[in-house]
C-alpha cells in the first residue's frame, strides 16, 4: 500500500505538470513544472517527505538506465550527422568542459570568499 | 531476431538491464573513470543490435518503457532538493553566481566555436541549448529554428561527457566543494550529470537537481538573446 500511495502522489503531480505544459506555451517540460510543484508541496507540508521518499528514491536510483534507450537512438541519426559530426563533437566536448569549469570554479570562489569573510566572527 | 524483439515486451528492457549490469561490473573491476556504466551499456547495446541486425524501433518497442519513467523520476528530484533546502538558502549567492556563469559561458562558448568552425545560423541555434535538460532544449531549438533531432543528440552526448569526465575535471581544476561539484554537473550536463552527482553524494545531487531547473529556465530566457549573433 505504501508504494501505491507514493507512486500515486508522484504520478499525480506529473499529470498536473502535463496539464500546465498544455496551457502554458513555453519550452518548459512537464517534469520541471512537476519538480517545482512537488518542492512547493513539501515546503508547505501539504505532502510529507515520508509520503514520497521511498518511491522517489527508487526512481532517482534507476534514473541512469532511463537515458540509455535515447542514447542508443543516436545511431539512427547518423545520416543527418555524418557531414558535420567532427566539428559538432569537438564543440560539444569543449563547451561542456568550459561550462563545468566555469560553474564549479565561480561557485567555489564565492563559497571560499564567504567563508573567509565569516571567519573573524567565529573567532 | 528482429521479429523476437518487435513482438517482445521485455527483450529491449532486459537487454538494457544486462548491458548496464555489465557496465557496473566493468567499472568495479577496472576503476577507470572512462568505464562509465551508461557509456558501456550504450556501446554494448549498439554492438548487440548491429551484430544481430535488430532495428532500433524493434529494440525500443520494449526499451521505451524504461524511458517512460524519466518524467516522474525528474519530478522526484524535488525530494533531495527539499532535504537540502537549508543548505540551499545558506549558499544562495554561490548558487546563483555559479549557475549564471555556467549558462553564460555555455552561450558564449557555443558562439565562439560556431564562429571558429563557420557554422550556419541553423547549426548554431541547434547547438545553443545543448547543456539543458532534453525537453527544454528541444523546445528552445524548435523555437529558434534549429534541427531538433541533432539538438537532442548533442544534449545526450553532453550529458554523457559530463557524467564520464566530471571527476577528472574536478581533480585537474581542483574543484573540491560538494556544492560546487553539484552545480557544475547539473548546469553543464543536466539530468545525466545529475545521476552522477547522486552517486557522489546527497549535497551534490541536490545542487545538481536545482541546477537543472534554474539553468533550464535561465536558458529559455537567455538563448533567444544570443540566437541572432550568427
Amino acid at each position: 500500500m505504501k508504494y501505491i500511495k507514493q507512486f500515486g502522489i508522484i504520478l499525480s503531480i506529473t499529470c498536473i505538470g502535463e496539464i500546465l505544459k498544455y496551457f502554458i506555451h513555453l519550452p518548459i517540460p512537464a517534469s520541471i513544472y512537476g519538480l517545482i510543484i512537488l518542492l512547493l508541496l513539501l515546503m508547505t507540508n501539504i505532502v510529507k517527505i515520508d509520503d514520497v521518499q521511498d518511491t522517489g528514491n527508487f526512481l532517482i536510483n534507476i534514473m541512469p538506465l532511463m537515458f540509455i534507450p535515447g542514447a542508443v537512438k543516436l545511431t539512427t541519426l547518423w545520416d543527418q550527422l555524418k557531414s558535420i559530426w567532427l566539428p559538432i563533437i569537438i564543440t560539444t566536448f569543449a563547451t561542456t568542459f568550459i561550462v563545468m569549469i566555469a560553474t564549479g570554479k565561480s561557485a567555489e570562489l564565492i563559497l571560499k570568499w564567504e567563508r573567509k569573510s565569516n571567519e573573524p566572527n567565529i573567532r | 531476431m528482429n521479429q523476437i524483439f518487435a513482438n517482445s515486451t521485455a527483450f529491449g528492457f532486459v537487454l538494457t538491464l544486462i548491458a548496464y549490469g555489465i557496465g557496473v561490473y566493468l567499472k568495479k573491476k577496472l576503476h577507470y573513470q572512462i568505464f562509465n556504466p551508461i557509456l558501456i551499456a550504450i556501446v554494448v547495446i549498439i554492438g548487440f543490435l548491429s551484430f544481430f541486425n535488430v532495428d532500433y524501433e524493434n529494440y525500443n518497442s520494449s526499451a521505451q518503457y524504461i524511458s517512460y519513467f524519466l518524467t516522474p523520476a525528474t519530478v522526484s528530484l524535488a525530494i533531495p532538493l527539499y532535504r537540502q533546502i537549508s543548505l540551499l538558502k545558506r549558499n544562495l549567492k554561490a548558487i546563483i553566481v555559479g549557475i549564471l556563469s555556467g549558462v553564460l559561458s555555455s552561450m558564449v562558448s557555443v558562439w565562439g566555436f560556431s564562429k571558429l568552425f563557420g557554422f550556419t545560423h541553423i547549426e548554431y541555434v541547434t547547438l545553443l541549448p545543448k547543456s539543458v535538460t532534453t525537453a527544454i532544449g528541444m523546445g528552445i531549438s524548435e523555437e529558434l529554428g534549429g534541427l531538433v533531432s541533432i539538438t537532442v543528440a548533442t544534449i545526450i552526448i553532453t550529458g554523457i561527457i559530463g557524467n564520464v569526465f566530471s571527476n577528472i575535471l574536478f581533480k585537474c581544476f581542483n574543484i573540491v566543494e560538494p556544492i560546487a561539484k553539484g552545480l557544475s554537473l547539473g548546469t553543464a550536463s543536466h539530468a545525466i550529470g545529475t545521476s552522477k552527482a547522486m552517486e557522489l553524494g546527497e549535497i551534490e545531487g541536490a545542487m545538481s537537481s536545482l541546477s537543472i531547473v534554474v539553468s533550464g529556465l535561465l536558458t529559455v530566457i537567455i538563448a533567444p538573446l544570443f540566437s541572432n549573433l550568427i
